[in-house]
């Protein structure tokens, strides 16, 4: 066997690490131009959106709000049921209910029908929302068919990490149905053009005024806050300064974040009271609005209304320390966990010479030498595992809950669901505890028995591979007993288990 | 401020064990290992800021019910404690340990950095370091290492992820539902580990996953564990403390504490959450059996939150927030620490509960007198340059 050529080398690392697993023939095509095949992709029109036909956020919303309010009179029936009969269930479990069900939870089948009053009513509340958990699950099933089947598959992780880096997630269920359409509609259309209005339309997002609590932030000076005496929520604007731009090492204070959150009150949603055209929708609310200029990192703005935060935003776009900060997310997510200082260095300047240009920012990583290492030192997360397995096989995912929701939940990494706002972690030590490697070595095993393909195993191991198949991996392959076994073995080795 | 007498007791009694530690604590690591042997430590990590003042309502502070307005806990809504302090009423389990002499609350502790940023702040709580960035593996983890270099202490974590504070030197077990292994995968596993060899993580990582799944195979006699059934987690990370030679040390994380808006009180989103780790808690005793006896059980969180309710009807960042500690190895006794009152004056930068402790000072106390940690070991390795923060006496 010849070594493999340097053309093969980066083709192969191309595919795995810029790319999400070759799919059968991609590696070839890879191969031929590697840098070239990767800014092909590269689209100022942003990321592809998921196959189908989804409903945008404000359908969702409404659809959330109806369910809201059939569950609320569910539930004042049922407690009423339960003091007439007077049952023992507690509230507290109710409510736990109702959020295990809008998180798109696999509800176990409704108990035995022996149909008292309080379970019918538990049941009925169970099938209005059921409506709403089939919606997050479509979107969890279209972007994993994108995934697994894209011929461009660089723009598409690109856009993952972008989704990634601006959270919103379904472990708050007032925002669960939400994430989806943020994705595609905030996310997607932006992830090649300036940071600032990925950033605008991220921060303004019906999804993320729900997640973190921007929409019913009040100026408690303004003539809302003063007739309801309600007032500032400052979760959004300290997220957006720590995790969205600046980083929390950049030197602001607690004054600026507060500064902030005042500027950034007025965004909220349209609930039905605002009328058809506005329910569902991210609404400016100027009574909401805490008069006054602002102070935010030594910076004075003054009280343009809503233009006042978007003023805001854009400093914070253009801000070194977000170059900075970006830069290191990328070349951590990207290239190495530890990643070299030089290839930071190379896309903040990328970054700060085009604006915050992020085709200018893509192309400058697909240049880098630094991110073209033959060593793989990029532990796969669970998704990326996953859908690097349809790629190779050739497949796509049919059924959200059993092929993804339920798997992906036992490695650890629930579709839409990270549990905190600053994203699923790219550091492999959080992905390689020993139960997390037995859950994927029980998966990969299911997997290859329902989808190793007919030909040859080492032609699936060189597809897969190419020049990163290791001659102890070849060697176990060919001597597996079966095509699931030497799919399974596939799938578990080292170099597959990493990009 | 409110007179609680039992924290000036704690207090001196601080001053006269830290004077005398050293000579209790001479013998060296793996004598004291071999002597805590059968005794047993679970963490519960709380993330996204567990509200304090939620959790162990201060009564008789004046303050407190206009501070927190629609979220307060009332005095006739809380399950009492003391004079000062109560429980939050989906505690129940909780609160029956306290009456039992099993629960402990200390209202007003934090990691020793200011941090508003949770994730700054958990990384300090689970490093144990004395400001961010310091060092990079988990307390834990240098506990095992303190306790027998040899790594005969072991530790397990209870999910899908291993959190930081176990992350280091010395190999983990773990553990989490769900994923049966479809079919016999024995000639793979042998492949697989032949593979491995060389590979720096996943050798090890299979080997001792696999060995933990057939032991939690045995445990639950194969009944599955949902992924969602927190008290199920929690009872057989209890069993596997349990276990003759097994693990001395569990962690589990529960996460959905950032309460910003619409916290709720007796019930709602808070409460809801307190449900489940009183479940938690519940099922860690039940999992343990006879070995409760032996065990001591830390709820903490990264910090707490303001003390005024917001304009949403949550609360944001704050500092000092409830430890709670139980076990029926701990010693019956009143609330841990100083209660720095909430008045206007004594809150932290105007708007958070000012912490009286830090909280590696509760850490270090269990460490030393529950699993016989050396001293020195704890001011040095395992919380670096801590020896200002003296563990703190007559917990366990």
């Amino acid at each position: 066997m010849s070594l493999p050529s340097d053309h093969e080398i980066a083709g192969a690392v191309a595919v795995s690490r810029f790319g999400l697993g070759a799919r059968p023939g991609e590696l070839a095509v890879a191969v031929a131009d590697p840098k070239g095949w990767l800014k092909a992709q590269i689209d100022r029109k942003g990321a592809d959106q998921p196959p189908g036909l989804l409903p945008n956020s404000q359908d969702r919303f409404l659809a959330y709000l109806a369910a809201r309010a059939d569950a609320q009179s569910l539930k004042r029936e049922a407690a009423a049921v339960a003091e007439q009969e007077s049952m023992t269930t507690t509230p507290g479990a109710m409510s736990q209910m109702s959020e295990t069900a809008a998180s798109g939870q696999g509800m176990v089948a409704a108990a035995a029908m022996d149909q008292s009053p309080l379970d019918r009513l538990k049941a009925e509340r169970r099938a209005a929302q059921k409506p709403l958990r089939d919606g997050i699950a479509a979107e969890i099933l279209a972007r994993a068919q994108l995934a697994a089947t894209t011929p461009a598959p660089f723009r598409e992780r690109w856009a993952l990490f972008w989704f990634n880096h601006f959270t919103v997630s379904s472990a708050k269920p007032a925002a669960a149905v939400l994430v989806g359409p943020f994705e595609r509609e905030a996310i997607r259309p932006h992830v090649f053009g300036r940071f600032e209005d990925l950033l605008y339309a991220s921060s303004t997002h019906p999804a993320m005024l729900m997640y973190l609590d921007q929409e019913r932030s009040t100026g408690p000076d303004s003539a809302g806050g003063l007739r309801r005496n309600a007032g500032l929520n400052e979760n959004l604007a300290r997220e957006i300064m720590e995790l969205h731009t600046v980083g929390a090492d950049s030197g602001y204070t607690q004054a600026d974040v507060t500064e902030f959150a005042r500027a950034l009150t007025g965004y909220s949603i349209g609930i039905q009271r605002d009328g058809e055209t506005l329910a569902g929708r991210a609404l400016y609310r100027p009574q909401l609005h805490e008069p006054g200029a602002r102070t935010v990192m030594g910076r004075r703005y003054p009280d343009t209304g809503s233009s006042q935060a978007r003023a805001i935003l854009a400093d914070l776009a253009a801000s070194p320390h977000t170059a900075g900060h970006v830069a290191r997310k990328l070349a951590i997510h990207f290239v190495a966990d530890n990643p070299p200082p030089a290839l930071v260095a190379r896309l903040r300047s990328a970054y700060l010479d085009s604006g915050g240009d992020l085709a200018v920012v893509a192309t400058a990583l697909i240049d880098a030498p630094e991110a073209w290492g033959p060593a793989s030192t990029k532990f796969k997360r669970p998704y990326e595992f996953v859908i690097s397995s349809y790629r190779i096989a050739g497949a796509a995912p049919t059924d959200p809950d059993r092929e993804l929701t339920q798997p992906l939940t036992t490695m650890g990494e629930r579709p839409m669901a990270a549990p905190q706002p600053n994203g699923w972690s790219e550091q492999a030590g959080d992905w390689t505890a020993p139960d997390a490697i037995v859950k994927r070595l029980n998966w990969s095993a299911a997997f290859a028995a329902a989808h190793a393909p007919p030909e040859a195993p080492i032609q699936l191991a060189d597809a897969a591979l190419g020049a990163r198949l290791t001659p102890p991996t070849r060697l176990a392959v060919m001597r597996a007993e079966s095509r699931p076994e030497a799919m399974t073995l596939v799938l578990m080795s080292p170099e597959f288990q990493r990009r | 401020m409110i007179r609680l007498s039992r924290c000036d007791i704690s207090r001196r009694g601080l001053l006269s064990l830290s004077a005398g530690f050293g000579l209790t604590y001479v013998a060296g690591p793996a004598l004291a290992a071999a002597a805590a042997s059968k005794r047993k430590l679970a963490v519960i990590v709380c993330r996204g800021a567990m509200d304090g003042l939620s959790v162990s309502p201060p009564l008789s502070d004046s303050n407190y019910l206009s501070l927190r307005g629609p979220i307060a806990i009332r005095p006739d809504q809380a399950l009492r404690l003391d004079a000062d302090f109560g429980l939050h009423p989906k505690l129940v389990g909780l609160y029956a340990l306290a009456q039992a002499g099993q629960a402990r609350i200390a209202p007003a502790v934090a990691i020793p950095q200011r941090i508003r940023s949770h994730f700054e702040a958990q990384d300090l709580l689970e490093s144990g370091g004395e400001q961010l960035y310091g060092v990079t593996t988990g307390w834990l983890n240098r506990t095992l290492v303190a306790m027998a270099p040899d790594h005969r202490v072991r530790a397990i974590s209870i999910g899908a992820q291993e959190p930081l504070v176990l992350r280091g030197p010395a190999a983990v077990d773990s553990w989490s539902p769900g994923g049966r292994e479809p079919g016999d995968l024995t000639r793979v596993k042998a492949t697989l580990a032949d593979l491995y060899q060389s590979d720096p993580v996943l050798g090890a990582a299979l080997a001792a996953g696999l060995a933990t799944e057939a032991q939690a195979h045995m445990m639950t006699q194969g009944q599955t564990v949902q992924a969602r059934d927190e008290r199920g987690f929690a009872t057989t990370a209890g069993k596997f403390l349990g276990e003759e030679n097994g693990p001395s040390i569990a962690v589990l994380s529960l996460d959905g504490f950032d309460t910003h808006a619409g916290q709720g009180a007796v019930n709602g989103q808070l409460a809801t959450r307190l449900t489940v780790l009183d479940n938690v808690i519940a099922g860690l005793r039940e999992g343990l059996g006879p070995t409760w006896s032996q065990t001591v059980v830390i709820v903490v969180t990264e910090f707490g939150r303001t003390a005024h309710v917001n304009g949403t009807g949550g609360t944001d960042h704050g500092t000092a927030s409830t430890l709670i500690l139980a076990g029926g190895a701990l010693k019956p006794g009143g609330i841990v620490g100083d209660w720095p009152t909430l008045q206007s004056a004594r809150l932290f930068e105007n708007r958070d509960l000012a912490p009286t402790l830090d909280v590696r000072q509760v850490f270090k106390a269990v460490l030393a007198d529950h699993l016989g940690v050396d001293r020195r070991a704890l001011d040095t390795t395992i919380f670096p340059d801590s020896a200002s923060a003296p563990p703190i006496a007559s917990l366990v």
